[in-house]
């Protein structure tokens, strides 16, 4: 569904203040495939390039070298409109619910939002929008009456579920969750990711999940690739990752990790 | 027999605000003895931070409002010292370290000064602190606050201290400033340390780095730590014991192989539940359903009956009292003590 081929990402020396700048590498040669229907996810330290790979996929940047295929189709090569339709299969939750709601707008002017923007491919008119986002809320667990409130009456989970609303309003193929619970109590996180895994099966929906806690990604994800420093270090089933990694880092990386388990 | 190194002793914090006054910590009891690492665990808000800033008196009052209880360091209450009484603890006797370690040190001043600043204000209390006599010149007490500076820095494990002691905060590393800062509160030879969510903003192969320093220095020291922190899988590895705390209640304390081997409060069973630890299958994680209640009219008796699925009629009558099913090992919850007593019976 969505391949990343041998993507390079160099953020030019800056000539600053102080002279010189270095380049940055921020992604070097990353191939990947994500297939239909599955949850890929992404583990990295910070600063290993997860969000700037992100950035391409959703082509609010362009790669250095490499190419990016939706379903077969180049991205670079596609004309702004067909990129602009092809932007509603691709969809995004952020990590902080607090940040990503604009606090002046209504949960229904929120969740019509990316209707309106691509009212050209959905074809609703105001009062089909509405419908839609009662449907959405219903969806995400929230109801009728919360459609006229503001983002600030609602609680960390309940925005997260109000970004994964918006993100679902296009109609979307492909999901982006960009640390989507590590903002959330653990309590809470177990309710979004049931809630992630539910809407997965019912809309047949591709995820691509961005996380640095293993556990999570443990729990979601049917295969896992390890960046670092801007590489692809390993990849292959969640499974065969956890249970027999190949590379030293991946090695260290999950020897780090905190497991819920007195040692003896 | 010595008096612990801290003990609360049912801690009541009541917190005015515009809708009125919020009952944030509801008869917190805990005793942590040198050499114990203590997890305090628990959900946003359930009030974990609050309880490690009361230990400093760092709580600014008003708007809280202690209504009763004690906190006790080596037996002397801090909660009636004088504030400049309380000034001569901080940094000496109680070392604090918070989440954030980009916004806790100066960027206008080198590492080495701010280092230096603890140790001379720590010194003014305790000459030994920089193993010099009274009479020490002002000269002879920087340079000997510079190399104990130093001999910290190298102490958690900062590489080539003596030359990055003149570094500036942001030539560090996220991990390396976190470590100046347990350096920083170490510096005055702290009894107590105060860690809040010290690994929280950190990635894990270093949080990983940061929790084993912590562990070393509280055999190198001989110290009583109590860390804050949301993450049950840090105090699995870290700490010897843990207590869970719940809208401003310990609902289940105790040596921590007990705690989380054996849980028997129903929240700390449904927080241990909502984990995706090794082998739970997609789908099987259960979430809590409902929210923390409101703590300006919290409902009466067990702040957590609302949530649980044990709940009985009587559980809404009056706080429950903690039983301990196990040496050290108390949980707040007459309900399931019960089932559990039964069960052995």
């Amino acid at each position: 569904m969505l391949e990343i081929q041998g993507v390079t990402r160099v953020f030019p020396a800056r000539r600053g203040m102080f002279g010189q700048g270095a380049e940055v590498r921020a992604l070097t040669d990353v191939t990947l495939s994500i297939r239909e229907g599955e949850s890929f996810g992404l583990v990295g330290e910070s600063g290993s390039g997860k969000t700037t790979l992100t950035r391409q996929i959703l082509r609010l940047d362009t790669p250095t070298s490499g190419i990016i295929r939706f379903e077969g189709k180049d991205m670079a090569t596609l004309s702004p409109a067909a990129l602009r339709a092809l932007r509603a299969q691709i969809q995004i939750v952020f990590q902080d619910p607090y940040a990503s709601l604009n606090p002046r707008m209504s949960v229904h002017d929120i969740v019509t939002e990316p209707m309106l923007i691509h009212r050209d491919l959905l074809g609703l008119n105001r009062r089909q929008r509405t419908d839609r986002a009662t449907e959405l809320l219903d969806l995400v667990g929230l109801g009728p009456q919360h459609l006229y409130r503001y983002p600030h009456e609602f609680s960390g989970g309940q925005r997260q579920r109000i970004c994964i609303a918006r993100a679902l309003a296009p109609g979307p193929r492909l999901i982006l969750l960009d640390e989507p619970t590590s903002a959330l109590d653990v309590s809470v996180q177990a309710q979004v990711l049931n809630l992630l895994i539910d809407l997965q099966k019912r809309l047949n929906l591709t995820y691509f999940f961005i996380s640095h806690d293993l556990g999570v990604i443990r729990y979601i994800c049917d295969r896992v690739a390890l960046i670092y420093r801007g590489e692809i270090v390993e990849k292959g089933d969640t499974r065969s990752v956890f249970d027999a990694p190949q590379s030293d880092y991946a090695r260290e990386l999950l020897a780090a990790m905190p497991e819920v388990r007195v040692p003896d | 027999m010595t008096s612990p190194l801290l003990e609360i002793r049912n801690l009541h914090l009541s917190m005015t605000s515009f809708e009125g006054s919020a009952h944030v910590l509801a008869g917190i009891d805990l005793t942590v003895n040198r050499r114990e690492i203590w997890g305090l665990v628990g959900e946003t808000g359930c009030g974990k931070s609050l309880t490690g800033l009361s230990v400093s008196r760092l709580v600014p009052s008003p708007p809280a409002q202690y209504l009763d209880g004690a906190i006790c360091l080596d037996g002397t209450d801090v909660l009636a010292l004088s504030d400049r009484e309380m000034q001569a603890l901080r940094g000496k006797r109680i070392g604090m370290i918070f989440q954030d370690p980009t916004t806790n040190l100066n960027p206008a001043f080198r590492i080495g000064t701010q280092l230096i600043d603890v140790a001379l204000a720590a010194a003014v209390r305790d000459p030994a602190v920089l193993d010099l006599g009274p009479k020490a010149g002002r000269g002879e007490r920087h340079r000997a606050a510079r190399a104990l500076a130093i001999r910290m820095l190298e102490e958690v494990g900062i590489p080539n201290a003596a030359a990055r002691v003149d570094d500036y905060p942001h030539q560090f590393s996220g991990g390396m400033r976190q470590r100046v800062l347990i350096a920083m509160a170490l510096i005055g030879r702290p009894n107590l340390l105060i860690a809040d969510e010290p690994t929280t903003a950190l990635d894990v192969s270093v949080q990983a780095q940061i929790l084993k320093l912590l562990k070393q220095m509280v055999v190198d020291h001989d110290m009583g730590v109590v860390l804050i922190t949301h993450n049950l899988g840090v105090v699995a590895q870290t700490c010897s014991h843990v207590a869970v705390m719940y809208a401003g209640t310990i609902v289940e304390s105790g040596p921590v192989r007990a705690v989380l081997d054996r849980p028997t409060h129903p929240y700390t069973k449904a927080l241990l539940d909502a984990i995706p630890a090794r082998n739970v299958q997609r789908g099987a994680l259960r979430g809590l359903p409902g929210s923390v209640p409101n703590l300006i009219t919290p409902p009466p008796g067990c702040r957590f009956a609302q949530r649980c699925p044990l709940a009985q009629p009587s559980c809404t009558q009056k706080p429950p009292h903690k039983v301990a099913v196990e040496a050290g090992h108390m949980v707040a919850c007459p309900v399931a003590t019960q089932a559990l007593e039964n069960a052995n019976a």
